[in-house]
């Protein structure tokens, strides 16, 4: 429903000065576009400096490895955080980079508590998120400049596993790293343009959270996770 | 609270705030702090001015068209199964949002940080309803736990407050027992805050820019508390200036990156989160029901205007950041819940000359501001033209104002009075200069030199120096 369209609009091109226009599509003709020359041309690798440097000024924990190494690195990951439980999206990425017996037999075995995002449970995976100790889930799009992961929600991939537990892991495979907010801008815009539906939420993440409403002071993690740590693979 | 947070007059505030002096510190390290912390992130990115230039160019074109993409916005956001409401004022605005809250019989109320709200005192409204509502936002938090202190900055609402006085209002109201340490006093904030977000029936959240060709609505924020608001009630209203949008996530990229630099010296804060329509089928989380409310509230009337430029802005408070009367009187002195050079400059426009015609005059008219805004808004230009206006068509100068300009009328009409005058001056003056400077001037020079220095008039007159100068002497 929209209630009162109408008559609101046609005022609003009243005060402009002329009749109202919603069907004539405004031509954008920008003199300047400063984004498309931000950290344009970097090699993979330059990107990836880029974004090292950046998580020393965001409070994060940077990991590179390679995809052989990724599972012992998450292990020891989490075990430096403090364990279980964990929260997870269901992504088919987990396996695909080898993560499916850490997750369904080493950690269950060690009674590392671990909850999958399964969204037929509905409301129980929030509960789950709210009492787990770290949440995990891969980086859809990665912005080296600002040091920010993206991502996409969807019935597998809830928004309070990045947001609930009191720490979050990322895991960036290499490819998804992109220059900056740019990049990920054009690709949501192309995909609406050619009429998919975007997700309900994307989410762009920096860091942990944080605030400086007392006296200016940061203080690292208020609402949302206190600490956090991406992983950066090499694919495979 | 609406947009007025006082009765006090501007010049009372004035005197009483300046005596403040732990928010004149506060209010004078934090501009410091911000002011540094944005030109450092200017200067990183290299082509600052260029990136202005855009942001300017994309604000103008949008306004220029916000017919249309208003039109395409809620289009979209019906698509993706919102509702929306127009609202031509803060009262349709309550009113929508009381009746939705009341459909849901919703009794507890989460929110995030929203300038828009404060403008139409939404929080008074539920409350009058019976409803719980809950500020999430810490800055927001605190200030609502200590009697509804207004908020002193658009970004950093408590700047005013000390940690020592917030601990006391934890200690009053959340029983709260430990030092004033902020790290402590946030993780009580965020323990108590969290049982709150998983309870709420309704979240209300402001926007920073809506996406015209997605219906999507972004919140930028650093603390979380905008996603907790906006993933855990069922059902979720938005409410926002009817300004705020960009045709697509291209200028969504440009502004943000202007705004969280502007604003905190940040390349991106730790969220900001792109909303399209409530939660989609298999969702589990998110809400199932979502509420856009566009408001006007005078808003429209300053369209088409030579006021128009002021819809340009992001809310990123670099100019009160740069200010150098703010940071002598702070915020509350303007009375106002937006205030600084841009809310100098808005709020007689939103709330009218008879309320707040004296904030156009705090200022120096030295421009900084203007050389701060991302989106290069005149605002020193405008603050002028806000003058001009209550002179000239309103007729409702300063009194003093009116009164010296009548007297110097007098004096400049008349060649021998001036002449006599101008010879007069330098003895006349003696009593109260000091070093060149007079502080505590006489009659209409009072009101001036109560807030600034007046130069003392010189010794030589300009006539008399040139005359002694054209017969070839050596004139200082």
């Amino acid at each position: 429903m929209i209630h009162h369209r109408d008559s609101f609009l046609t005022n609003v091109a009243a005060q402009l000065g002329r009749s109202r226009n919603t069907s004539v599509k405004p031509e954008r003709n920008w003199k300047f576009r400063p984004q498309d020359k931000t950290l344009s041309g970097k090699t993979p690798d330059e990107l990836m400096t880029v974004l090292r440097d950046q998580c020393r000024l965001i409070h994060t924990e940077l990991i590179e490895t390679t995809s052989d190494k990724l599972e012992t690195v998450l292990e020891s990951t989490v075990n430096l955080y403090g364990g279980g439980p964990i929260s997870l999206w269901r992504d088919p990425r987990f396996d695909e980079f080898g993560l499916g017996e850490l997750i369904r037999e080493t950690w269950p075995a060690r009674s590392v508590e671990v909850n999958e995002w399964d969204s037929f449970r509905g409301k129980a995976n929030i509960a789950e998120a709210e009492r787990a100790n770290i949440g995990i889930t891969f980086s859809d799009m990665t912005l080296a400049e600002s040091g920010t992961v993206v991502l996409f929600s969807s019935s597998d991939k809830g928004r309070s596993v990045s947001l609930l537990p009191h720490k979050y892991i990322a895991i960036i495979p290499k490819s998804t790293i992109v220059p900056r907010m740019t990049q990920a801008a054009q690709e949501i815009s192309r995909r609406v343009q050619s009429g998919e539906t975007i997700p309900s939420c994307i989410n762009f993440i920096t860091g942990p959270s944080n605030s400086a409403d007392i006296e200016m002071n940061l203080v690292v993690g208020v609402h949302g996770p206190v600490k956090a740590a991406y992983i950066v693979v090499e694919d495979r | 609270m609406a947009m007025k947070i006082g009765e006090g007059k501007f010049k009372d505030n004035v005197n009483e705030n300046m005596q403040d002096t732990f928010m004149r510190g506060a209010v004078a390290g934090a501009q410091e702090r911000l002011r540094t912390r944005r030109l450092d992130a200017a200067e990183e990115l290299g082509n600052w001015e260029e990136w202005r230039s855009h942001g300017e160019e994309i604000r103008k074109h949008v306004l220029d068209n916000l017919d249309y993409y208003l039109h395409e916005l809620t289009e979209n956001v019906q698509k993706r199964g919102g509702h929306v409401f127009f609202a031509e004022t803060a009262e349709d605005a309550n009113a929508y949002v009381r009746e939705v809250v009341n459909s849901k019989n919703g009794k507890k109320i989460v929110k995030a940080k929203s300038m828009v709200t404060e403008e139409i005192g939404l929080n008074q409204i539920l409350e009058e309803e019976g409803c719980e509502v809950i500020e999430t936002d810490l800055g927001e938090y605190i200030l609502q736990l200590d009697e509804h202190d207004p908020p002193s900055h658009i970004v950093t609402p408590a700047l005013h407050k000390n940690k020592e006085q917030i601990r006391d209002v934890f200690a009053k109201k959340l029983d709260y027992k430990l030092t004033s340490k902020p790290e402590e006093l946030a993780l009580h904030a965020r323990e108590k805050l969290r049982q709150e977000f998983l309870t709420a029936d309704i979240g209300i959240t402001g926007c920073n820019f809506a996406v015209a060709e997605s219906g999507s609505i972004s919140l930028v924020t650093n603390e979380g508390n905008a996603r907790l608001v906006s993933a855990l009630p069922k059902t979720q209203i938005t409410v926002m200036g009817m300004e705020r949008i960009v045709p697509t996530f291209e200028e969504l990229d440009v502004l943000v990156s202007l705004l969280t630099r502007s604003a905190v010296g940040q390349k991106l804060t730790s969220y900001i989160t792109a909303l399209s329509g409530p939660r989609q089928e298999g969702d589990a989380d998110g809400p199932e029901e979502f509420h856009l409310v566009i408001v006007d509230n005078g808003r429209s009337k300053i369209l088409g205007t030579e006021f128009q430029s002021v819809l340009q802005c992001i809310r990123c408070a670099a100019c009160i950041n740069v200010c150098p009367v703010y940071r002598h009187i702070g915020g509350h002195s303007y009375n106002s819940i937006y205030p600084g050079p841009i809310g100098a400059v808005l709020t007689p426009l939103l709330g009218g000359y008879d309320d707040f015609k004296d904030l156009p005059y705090a200022s120096t008219l030295c421009a900084a501001c203007t050389d701060a805004c991302p989106v290069k808004i005149p605002l020193h230009e405008l603050l002028h033209k806000h003058r001009q206006v209550i002179v000239e068509k309103e007729g409702r100068a300063p009194i003093s104002e009116k009164l010296a300009m009548k007297a110097f009328g007098l004096g400049a009409a008349s060649n021998p009075i001036y002449g006599a005058g101008s010879k007069m001056a330098s003895a006349m003056m003696k009593p109260f200069t000091k070093n060149d400077r007079i502080s505590n001037g006489p009659g209409p020079l009072k009101a001036w030199t109560e807030i600034r220095e007046f130069p003392a008039p010189n010794k030589e007159r300009f006539r008399d120096w040139f005359k002694d100068h054209e017969k070839g002497g050596s004139g200082q």
